[in-house]
């Protein structure tokens, strides 16, 4: 499979805003979040077809995402999930030294995973620290 | 008869717009209607009807699952596990009331805590440049009535702050800006085209995490020298130019967001940008102003510097002094170090927002969370202890993004028996007090505040 690197950024949208004050396990929310924006030319040279999902590495964490045409014009090199539960798996915790997190502008690799699912909010966080009890 | 209640604050975004209308039922429970407030406000203000709301704290049980505990359990519940631990953290304080934020700070003293807010891991950086370099800003009424260049780096407030365009910074008129949007030139900075880059009359397209260079590149240029000829991403000549509209404005208001401080750089981006403001002043007149995410997270910087002298990142575990360092007492950076043994989340939400390796390292430990509702950090909780809503069915201070201190009203009753921050923090106090022995001093202190009996007066 092709895979490209890109530079991440993750910040806020509307759409997360509106959703999240319905409440994080809200269908909104994941509609919203769950969604990575790229140039329509880095897919095409991923091989990523548009509204199918993909798997964005970092160096600390792998995400499940769709990968949508961009809702606000994003350059060629750049990717952008918006702020949220899914971006956050991929965030580095690394601080500069100043205790805020490189949220914006890390390297990712993304490569189309269009057979994998989409896990929920609380299946991410909660599976992340051994709690979450539902199914696969 | 439902009630319309005027001059309401909105407790989401930086903008805190208080112009919000609110239409309540007779018996003042629910909300009905909501105006003036954008889609976010609007839907945060009906979600304060959800039937499903807590009204009771819950412990998690050894089987992982969730069980409702009564208040007193759960307050007697936190002050031992806040007395026990050696080194527990407070973070939060985005989404709720100044009371609260003072009131959490007399356990933070008394449990030899670290005390943080979300500007850690937003607008910290700018904290440290504003230590190193002043704040030369100015009020959003200022922003309104003189700016007639204004300028949008590395934030979008049509998606952050989606009422703050229209308040404060593009459409308004005022006393000297009468022509509203007409009179104002609008550039934006970012790396990507944004809905508030669409706005701009000249988006300069950034290479993300070039920041620095730009502003740079800005100051060279309004010294008289000259630049390469692509800086950032950005042709010689569109810089000249957007440096020529900023030196000619009458007033130029600059607007910084995330874009800056979450990217390579961090506190020196926002070192520069004030020294360009710096610079402008040479030529005319220009403000500077942090996009604040929250509508009170210029709150507890206030707060909590008039209470130990620092805005964030207060260490309180020597016991004898407070000490703050982002980057050692950072929340983020004690959890990756390990170096915490009990985690209290209020109004915020750090399993949704800490890189997920953070939460990993809390979760370690036991585990707070205080929350009106339910959210990824209540879900993962040892305990979470439901609250008001500041700002809904709770009143109190909040200072805006220009640091403007603003009494919020309640619009609706509170839920039977939930208490506020302020009341809960007070019971964990008293509590702590009495199984370590010592007097509640900080009660007396206050034994007769009360809310004034209509804010809108003051
Ligand atoms: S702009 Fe911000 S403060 Fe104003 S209504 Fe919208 S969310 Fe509330």
């Amino acid at each position: 499979m092709p895979k490209i690197e890109l530079n991440m950024i993750t910040q806020r949208s509307i759409e997360e805003g509106a959703a999240m004050e319905k409440g994080k396990t809200n269908p909104d929310y994941f509609d919203a979040c769950s969604i990575c924006e790229m140039h329509p030319e880095d897919m095409k040279r991923a091989g990523i077809w548009k509204n199918t999902n993909v798997r964005v590495t970092s160096e600390c964490g792998t995400v499940i995402v769709k990968a949508i045409m961009p809702t606000q014009y994003v350059p060629p090199g750049l990717a952008h999930i918006r702020q949220g539960v899914w971006a956050n798996q991929v965030v580095p915790p690394r601080t500069q030294s100043t205790g805020t997190p490189q949220y914006s502008g890390f390297p990712v690799t993304i490569e189309p995973a269009p057979a994998e699912r989409l896990k929920t909010a609380l299946e991410l966080v909660q599976g992340a620290v051994g709690l979450w009890k539902g199914g696969q | 008869m439902p009630k319309l209640i005027k001059g309401v604050g909105c407790p989401y975004c930086g903008s805190s717009c208080d112009d919000i209308e609110v239409l309540v039922s007779d018996d003042e429970t629910k909300i009905l209607e909501v105006h003036n407030a954008c889609i976010i406000g609007t839907n945060l203000f009906h979600h304060a009807n959800d039937p499903t709301r807590p009204k009771l704290p819950r412990m998690r049980q050894p089987d992982g699952s969730m069980k409702e505990v009564t208040y007193p359990e759960a307050i007697d519940w936190m002050a031992k596990t806040m007395l026990k631990a050696k080194k527990p953290l407070i973070y939060g304080f985005g989404s709720t009331n100044c009371e609260g934020m003072s009131a959490v700070a007399r356990i933070a003293e008394k449990a030899g805590a670290v005390l943080d807010n979300c500007a850690t891991i937003c607008h910290g950086p700018s904290f440290l440049a504003i230590f190193d370099n002043g704040y030369p800003s100015c009020t959003l009424g200022e922003a309104k009535n003189r700016a007639d260049v204004v300028v949008f780096w590395g934030c979008n407030p049509m998606h952050a702050h989606p009422r703050h365009t229209s308040r404060y910074s593009i459409f308004p008129r005022g006393y000297f800006t009468q022509k509203g949007q007409m009179q104002r030139t609008v550039l934006c900075i970012d790396p990507r085209e944004t809905d508030t880059a669409k706005l701009a009359d000249h988006h300069l397209m950034i290479d993300q995490g070039h920041d620095y260079e730009l502003f740079d590149a800005f100051r060279t240029v309004l010294r008289g020298f000259d630049i390469p000829e692509t800086v950032a991403g950005i042709p010689r000549e569109k810089i000249k130019e957007a440096a020529e509209i900023m030196k000619k404005a009458k007033f130029c208001m600059i607007f910084f967001g995330m874009g800056c401080t979450h990217t390579d750089g961090r506190n020196h981006n926002i070192d520069a940008a004030i020294s360009l403001t710096r610079d402008l002043n040479e030529h005319t007149k220009c403000s500077i102003m942090a996009m604040r995410g929250h509508y009170n997270i210029a709150g507890p910087g206030q707060v909590w510097s008039w209470q130990f002298g620092f805005p964030y990142c207060i260490d309180l575990t020597k016991g004898s002094h407070a000490h703050m360092n982002p980057g050692e007492t950072s929340s983020v950076d004690l959890a990756m170090r390990d170096e915490v043994d009990c985690f209290v989340n209020v109004g915020t939400d750090a399993g949704a927002h800490f890189p997920i390796q953070a939460v990993q390292h809390l979760k370690k430990h036991p585990f707070i969370a205080i929350d009106p509702n339910f959210c990824m950090a209540s879900e993962i909780a040892d305990l979470h202890i439901p609250v008001r809503i500041a700002g809904v069915d709770e009143p109190g201070v909040v200072y805006r993004m220009d640091n403007v201190p603003i009494q919020f009203r309640a619009v609706i009753k509170g839920l039977p028996g939930v208490p506020s921050d302020e009341e809960l923090f007070d019971m964990v106090y008293e509590r702590m007090c009495e199984l370590t022995n010592t007097q509640p001093v900080w009660l007396a202190a206050k034994a007769d505040r009360k809310y004034p009996e209509s804010p809108a007066v003051i």
